[in-house]
């Protein structure tokens, strides 16, 4: 084997490819080629840099040199100056306020936990993964721990769930592994459709066999045999990387029957959705899984006691499980030494709209909003001024510049009436219409409603309705008034988290931006609104 | 046709679980982007189901059809962070440009226009889908080369 004296590090996901980064890739191939430095420059395809907006991004290692907007013809630049005679081409160095990986992997005010390997190795090859300290916690468990060993040490480390509920991760495994009969499942729901949000895509694209590794510790704490991983008929990238992924543990051994000589087995499958948002809710999903229309499930009973066919499931987001392997291998101790007392560890968050730096970021549970949006984000761009925030994508709350200091974490965006949600951070500057949002939030919920309860099905539409009428410059205050009760209606009524998160974006868009809707009320003219009304 | 239909089905295991899986492949496999009465009826009896129970789930999804669609299918995002990058001066250009509405078909059977739900490429929005294909940073001009290029390929 070759040792290469330096590495490029292309990132591919969506994005990339839509810049073309396929082009760039063959072009960079044959550049090196030409230059005679094959042997010695590596090109490595990468998962996501994190960096969102900038077209293809590459890194040259060991200086950690980043590079963005790279097209076909800036490549033999960047072969001839930077890796032939070692001057970085300023022309298209990343600016510096962006994230950037310094040599140490140590990148700011991040913690990286989940996102450890992305857009470090390559995730189509199992062997970088294994080298990165993978597939280490599940040898440990396997060889060393029993299954309560593993259950309890998620327990301890107070993991909980990613996907925006934030329900204690180790209480549902002991409720699934306490449940009667032998026949269970894990599944990760990686239905991922709230809009703004996308790092369970990156995580998918960027390391699955994380994912892996963690169902396969999930299976083994609660004695499941199978799982599935549900992904959005979308995301056809992840989709293929995952199965790629699955089969190359298949080969290693390390899914299948009888894992590392443990007499553990584990069977794990792709299983693509077919376009619809309410699938990302659970017992749509399992429903989904079965050959079904996705319509939620009434419950009790909970997918612990009876998920898929009836049979006691783990259902779990994919950031959640990806935090697995590392609480396994480094212990629930080092995992509450991050975060805060009581939503320990770390949380992926898009940030995106009106900022200077979107894309991907891993930082510590409880940082405040501010830091977010400025730090890591680098604020709303120069001659703008901050409006608001939505945090936790449509079936989040929309926060004013006065929450800046609140606290990211599932207990303080609770008691501030928001949520984390999924993660999803949409920062509008001083420009945006909230009204013109609010509209915009509830035809998405209208169109999503999957029309099995009433509430929903008749409440999404009375809400866009009445906003509407709202942003013409109808109505009075008692349509504001029957706004707010129609939302709260359909959080008392709704069966599902799709119909109750609504009043969310509904009563915090109304009680923090009122005046905003009563200038509309009064007439006074707003440009978004005339364009964009329809 | 038939057979090679059955061919397709028969790669997968006889579980419902697999229904949206054998469905995706039958519709990929189609001309028109659609799912026939065939289909259904083929995977009803292969997976042992009602046809009743094929065509309840085939209607509740998005990404299925059961009338003929364009050869491509256009799925403008309309979620709040594409519409907060100025998606909604979008859908007015395509429609303008296509000389259809949301959900039609162009005379010239080329194009489909659907909204979709959250693509996951925010930081390019306003994004939109051409079959697998994502685009995003669109503006009006752009949007009209883009389809320009497809126009050309055709």
């Amino acid at each position: 084997m070759n040792i290469a004296r330096a590495h490029v590090l292309v990132g591919v996901d969506e994005e990339a490819r839509l810049a073309g980064v396929e082009r760039v890739l063959s072009a960079l191939r044959r550049a090196l080629e030409e230059a005679g430095l094959a042997d010695e420059v590596q090109v490595v395809e990468t998962g996501t840099l994190g960096i969102s907006g900038r077209g293809v991004v590459l890194v040259v290692y060991p200086e950690g040199v980043y590079y963005a907007g790279v097209t076909p013809e800036d490549v033999p630049e960047i072969v001839t100056e930077h890796l032939l005679k070692g001057r970085p081409v300023e022309r298209l160095r990343l600016a510096a306020g962006w994230p950037q990986l310094e040599p140490r992997h140590i990148l700011g005010r991040q913690v990286r936990v989940v996102l450890r390997n992305c857009g470090i190795i390559d995730p189509e090859d199992i062997e970088e993964y294994i080298a990165a300290g993978g597939y280490e916690a599940l040898g440990k468990a396997l060889t060393g721990l029993s299954p309560e060993g593993v259950l309890e040490e998620v327990k301890r480390a107070k993991l909980r769930g990613r996907g925006g509920a934030g329900f204690p991760t180790g209480v549902k495994w002991e409720a699934v592994r306490r449940a009667p009969g032998d026949e269970k499942y894990v599944v990760c729901n990686a239905d991922e459709g709230e809009p703004g949000t996308f790092k369970d895509r990156l995580i998918l694209e960027g390391d699955p066999h994380k994912l892996i590794e963690g169902m396969a510790l999930a299976a083994y704490a609660v004695g499941a045999k199978k799982g599935y991983v549900y992904i959005r008929g979308e995301y056809a990238l992840s989709i293929s990387r995952m199965q790629r992924a699955i089969s190359q543990a298949r080969q290693y051994g390390l899914l299948g029957d009888d894992i590392l000589g443990s007499g553990f087995s584990f069977q794990l499958e792709v299983l693509p959705g077919a376009g619809a948002y309410v699938c990302g809710e659970e017992t749509s999903l399992l429903e989904s899984a079965e050959g079904k229309r996705g319509w939620p499930r009434i419950r009790p009973a909970f997918p612990a006691s009876r998920g898929l066919w009836e049979k006691p499931t783990v259902v779990n987001n994919v950031e959640t499980l990806a935090n697995v392997p590392e609480i396994v291998r480094q212990g629930a101790a080092w995992y509450r030494g991050l975060g805060t007392p009581t939503c320990p560890g770390t949380k992926v968050y898009t940030i995106l709209g009106n900022v200077r730096y979107p894309g991907l970021v891993e930082v510590e549970m409880g940082i405040p909003l501010r830091a977010l949006v400025y730090e890591l984000g680098g604020g709303v761009p120069e001659g703008r001024a901050l409006k608001g925030v939505l945090v936790g994508g449509a079936a989040g709350a929309f926060l004013s510049p006065q929450d800046l200091d609140a606290r990211l974490d599932f207990d303080s965006m609770r008691e501030l009436a928001a949520a984390l949600g999924s993660g999803a951070v949409l920062v509008m500057d001083d420009t945006t219409c909230l009204v013109d949002m609010l509209a915009s939030v509830l035809r998405f919920f209208r169109h999503e409603s999957c029309g099995q309860c009433t509430p929903c099905r008749a409440g999404t539409d009375v809400l866009v309705r009445l906003v509407e009428q709202v942003r013409r410059g109808e109505g009075d205050e008692r349509t504001l008034k029957l706004m707010l009760e129609t939302a709260e209606v359909m959080n008392l009524a709704s069966l599902c988290p799709l119909g109750q998160s609504v009043a969310l974006p509904t009563a915090s868009a109304l009680s923090r931006f009122r005046t905003e809707f009563e200038a509309h009320l009064a007439g006074a003219p707003c440009p978004r609104c005339q364009e964009g009304g329809r | 046709v038939t057979v090679e239909k059955l061919e397709v089905i028969r790669r997968f295991p006889r579980e419902r679980g697999q229904l949206l899986t054998i469905l995706h492949e039958l519709q990929r496999a189609n001309e028109g982007n659609y799912l026939t009465g065939e289909d259904l009826r083929l995977v009803a009896d292969y997976l042992g189901l009602p046809l009743s129970a094929v065509h309840d789930a085939v209607t509740f999804y998005s990404l299925f059809s059961l009338k003929h669609r364009g050869k491509h299918i256009i799925r403008l995002c309309d979620s709040p962070p594409c519409h907060l990058a100025g998606a909604w001066s979008l859908l007015s250009a395509l429609q303008e440009e296509l000389g259809i509405g949301v959900g039609q078909t162009t005379e010239d059977g080329l194009f489909t226009l659907e909204l979709t739900s959250c693509l996951g490429v925010c930081g390019v929005a306003p994004a939109m889908m051409i079959d697998d294909e994502v685009y995003g940073n669109l503006t009006p001009e752009r949007l009209r080369e883009i389809l320009e290029g497809y126009r050309e390929g055709s």
